[in-house]
């Protein structure tokens, strides 16, 4: 029986029909054509379909599609604006912190959750922050770093 | 002579960052074709098996199913390096992940569903699992032809052993063991094949090697190459994992071609952990000697390789492998033999590093055990040992430049080695320790093929924009942002007028792929040969229209600089060259071919034109009661040959080194009677934020001869060489050494106990 939901995904009203068993992930990659967010695992293990529900990070594999009714709705496509990247979109390219790209968009919800919950984390509290987010190419260094650096400004 | 440079040696972000951290960037499978199917694969669950019967059936009457294949509907021809592997499995499966048949549907749901549906029946064979077992007379036999289970041996020697024997005061002798590690790519495997009109082949792929990839594809699909045209989005990830057809491509072809529609193939993580290569699994036996002074006299090694029932890249890691038992640290007196055997086991392919982890684990860990016996600082062996400059090793590996000792001594500063040697103990659970390993490898690609060469088109359009065409990849590594570089820095422009295309073989010239480091290198070199003839153009066609001497001019800021007299504009300059009575574009080309030689039958020559060293220092602290072992400080020092792009080339270290601590210490795929039993990252465990240590890294700048402003490769180096440290360190910790990988905690705890260090309280913790 598909359900009819209305939310707001990126600052604009959307509405859709899904079946229950739909993941976010899928709506948003599928209907929306969003595909910031990816799927890594689809276990909820590496969080790289991770988007901000409500300002706050979520799997959006393992979140259902219906969740979302009446609620907010952020992805990685939504933290840049029209003037352009975000400061921690900034300073994850200024300090190295991409390489092949698959876990960013991830990680940088992550982070975006975090410094929402605390503005100036410690970089234990940045580590643990990131640790649902799985990245085999740059071993987080730069990551953590680029967390820093917002958390500087 | 130091020339002052701009953009050689900055921190240049990569130059796809901004649009992968928008999440605009398309990876393969954020991409669809209109018409797209989903294509699906029925793999093998059993090891060896002859399949019996495959009934397609109920497959063929899933709604949305547009084809379902298997072996005998296709011409499917073997290929692979050992010709062992083909597109689906004919009558046999040799490992769990082979392919019996696919299926491409409307959706990925029906293309699953209809999987489900074939029936295979299978008649199940006797088995192997364990290497040792595959040499045993009576062993079951995988392939007809090569009844001994052994199809590729290799063997290498210098010197005599048996007068290295006669000269060593003290020789050690070990048995080290490597397990399979999975490649973890974020970005899952996947394809997209379609066909145009007229037949030619179009394939979205995610090759680390187009040129080669075109060519095997053509002969497995039975096309013409030319009609084959490979485009590569970016990459979520390779490590090597890319370097070789492996079957789910063929069959994206087959698919497409059966439906005449585009067919995507996407694995699922699951899959990702069953059915792609891994790294080899190694029995390593080795002994090595030394003399009373600490001089390395001998290396005698024997590896068995488990090459699982087919054959990638995995089945030729002898190759690195032999170079740093013969190589690293000068050895007079060297023996390698190598067995590779089919096993019923998943099969390998190429893994950054490509067998070195596996070499230096047992070398470097010998190395500190002789320095233990003739007494000598760990540091003090090494740099005793290490080579110069200039010097051949016995192998005919010329080192041109070589930083090894520079590394040594870098990381004795960095990590404050005295200090942190004399400082053990740390309460009585807990014991701190720290150990170091060097490492050598290629630096400028590996001459495996005839040509180990890169080509580069360069044009600097009426706008004063270049655009490079290289025949080198990038897989994350940043190669595109060290190009633009050497471009930018020739011409005198700013890199964001440098657009760098490399994903498309219907447009780049050739190039080997990425491999072996040689991307900086090689297309490096590449770049710069194409950039230097654009500047002398420049400067030619400048000197000719002012009417001044060329030797005064240069380029810098975008214009045809005279002293600091500014004499016009870059974009100008090439604009009256196009619209003048010469009538020419800016357009340059340049094929650069490494001065590395093919190795002979015996394995000598020097098979790369420059080698890349390091030494790691790894500080750990050892938990006596549960055998946890934490690394809590890195210092490495890399010979870099040249800082192109000091950002990047942190990321690759720190990347390597987080890397090279997951294998140390957690990645293993534990795989029984066949089967992957840990295909998740739920247990499969690769290193975290909180887990990563404190990170040092210095670059030695050796200055390379031939390396593009003097760099040398660094992509595979970071990840060689920490396990052998960190086994050192925890050696230093609790005098346990540990000669399998990983460092579990159970597999420490249990050394722990059995040397007497913990009280056996009869239960290991996951019985209790």
């Amino acid at each position: 029986m598909p359900v009819k939901l209305s939310f707001t995904l990126n600052g604009r009203p959307v509405s859709a029909e899904v079946e229950p068993t739909m993941a976010l992930l899928e709506l948003l990659r599928e209907r929306f054509d969003l595909t910031g967010a990816k799927l890594g695992c689809g276990e909820g293990e590496c969080g790289a379909c991770a988007v901000l529900l409500d300002e706050e990070a979520v799997l959006g594999c393992l979140t259902p599609a219906f969740a979302v009714d009446g609620r907010t709705v952020r992805t990685v496509e939504g933290l840049s604006s029209s003037e352009g990247l975000s400061a921690l979109q900034q300073a994850f390219v200024s300090e190295g912190a991409i390489q092949c790209g698959f876990c960013t968009p991830g990680m940088e919800i992550a982070a975006a959750s975090l410094l929402r919950q605390e503005p100036r984390p410690t970089p234990e509290q940045i580590r643990r922050g990131l640790e649902g987010n799985l990245c085999r190419c740059t071993g987080y260094v730069a990551m953590i770093e680029a967390v820093e650096a917002v958390n500087d400004d | 002579m130091t020339t002052e440079t701009r953009w050689i040696g900055a921190r240049v972000p990569k130059l796809d960052a901004p649009a992968k951290a928008t999440g605009q960037v398309r990876y393969l499978s954020d991409l669809s074709l209109p018409g797209m199917l989903h294509g699906k694969i029925r793999r093998s669950d059993r090891p060896h098996a002859r399949i019996v019967t495959i009934d397609i059936g109920q497959a063929l009457a899933v709604p949305g199913v547009h084809a379902v294949l298997t072996a005998r509907d296709i011409d499917n021809v073997a290929f692979g390096h050992g010709n062992d592997n083909n597109a689906f499995k004919n009558d046999i499966v040799r490992c769990i992940r082979d392919e019996i048949a696919a299926v491409a549907a409307e959706t990925e749901e029906a293309a699953e569903r209809a999987c489900r549906a074939i029936q295979v029946t299978y008649e199940d064979l006797p088995a192997i699992f364990d290497p040792r077992e595959a040499l045993q007379p009576g062993a079951p036999v995988l392939y007809a032809e090569h009844p001994d289970n052994r199809p590729f041996t290799y063997s290498y020697g210098h010197g005599s052993i048996e007068q290295g024997e006669a000269e060593s005061a003290f020789v050690v002798d070990n048995e080290f063991e490597l397990t399979w590690v999975n490649h973890c790519c974020m970005g899952v495997s996947a394809i997209l094949a379609s066909f145009d009109a007229e037949g030619r082949l179009t394939l979205h792929s995610q090759t680390q090697v187009p040129f080669l990839y075109r060519r095997d594809m053509a002969a497995i699909v039975g096309m013409d190459p030319a009609d084959i045209r490979v485009i590569q989005p970016t990459i979520g990830g390779a490590f090597g994992s890319k370097l070789d057809i492996y079957p789910f491509e063929p069959i994206a072809v087959h698919l497409a071609r059966a439906t005449r529609r585009p067919v995507r193939i996407v694995f699922s993580r699951q899959e990702e952990f069953r059915a792609s290569p891994t790294r080899q699994p190694a029995i390593v036996t080795l002994r090595t000697g030394c003399d009373r002074q600490g001089r390395l006299t001998f290396r005698d090694a024997h590896v068995l390789l488990d090459n699982g029932g087919h054959t990638s890249w995995g089945a030729t890691i002898p190759f690195v492998m032999m170079q740093t038992v013969s190589s690293l640290y000068r050895v007079p007196h060297v023996r390698f033999a190598c067995d590779v055997v089919y096993t019923n086991n998943p099969y390998s392919g190429s893994f950054r590093g490509y067998g070195n982890l596996q070499a230096t684990f047992a070398v470097e860990q010998q190395v500190d055990m002789l320095a233990e016996r003739c007494g000598l600082d760990p540091l003090e062996i090494r740099r005793l040992n290490a080579q110069h400059s200039g010097e051949e090793t016995g192998q005919g590996l010329v080192f041109s430049t070589c930083g090894l000792k520079d590394c040594l001594d870098s990381v004795a500063r960095q990590s404050d080695w005295a200090q942190a040697r004399s400082n053990r103990e740390a309460g009585a659970k807990l014991r701190r320790g720290v150990g170091v390993a060097g490492l050598l490898h290629v630096g400028g690609g590996a001459k495996i093929y005839r040509s180990d060469g890169c080509g580069s088109i360069l044009s600097i359009d009426d706008f004063g924009k270049a655009t490079l065409v290289t025949g080198s990849s990038d897989i994350g590594q940043g190669s595109e942002t060290v190009l633009a570089q050497i471009v930018a820095e020739v011409l005198g422009i700013d890199i964001a007028r440098v657009r760098v295309i490399n994903d498309d073989t219907d447009v780049k010239p050739w190039d080997v792929g990425v491999h072996a480091s040689r991307t900086s290198y090689v297309a490096g070199n590449s770049a710069l040969m194409a950039a230097r003839q654009a500047r002398d153009k420049l400067l030619g066609a400048a000197a000719r229209s002012f009417q001044v001497p060329l030797e005064e001019l240069s380029l810098r800021d975008g214009s045809v600089m005279r002293g600091s007299e500014r004499l016009t504009a870059l974009d100008r300059l090439v604009r009256s060259l196009h619209f003048s009575e010469r009538a020419e574009l800016l357009v340059t080309q340049a094929y650069f071919e490494p001065a590395s030689v093919k190795q002979d039958s015996e394995f000598r020559g020097n098979v790369s034109p420059t080698y890349a060293f390091a030494a790691q220092v790894a500080e750990v602290e050892v938990e006596l009661d549960t055998g946890v072992v934490r690394v809590v400080r890195v210092s490495a020092a890399h010979d870099v040959g040249k800082v192109l792009n000091a950002l990047g080339l942190e990321g690759q270290i720190e990347g390597g080194i987080v890397m090279g601590m997951g294998y140390a210490l957690s990645e293993e795929l534990k795989i029984v009677q066949g089967m992957v039993l840990n295909p998740s990252f739920r247990d499969y465990h690769i290193p975290t934020a909180p887990e990563v240590p404190e990170i040092r890294v210095e670059f030695i700048e050796t200055l390379d001869p031939t390396g593009p402003f003097g760099a040398k490769g660094v992509g595979e180096a970071p990840a060689i060489c920490l396990a052998a440290a960190i086994a050192n360190a925890v050696y230093h910790a609790t005098g346990v050494r540990f000669t399998r990988l990983p460092l579990t905690p159970e597999r420490v705890l249990e050394g722990l106990i059995a040397a007497g260090l913990v009280a056996d309280l009869g239960a290991s913790p996951c019985q209790a």
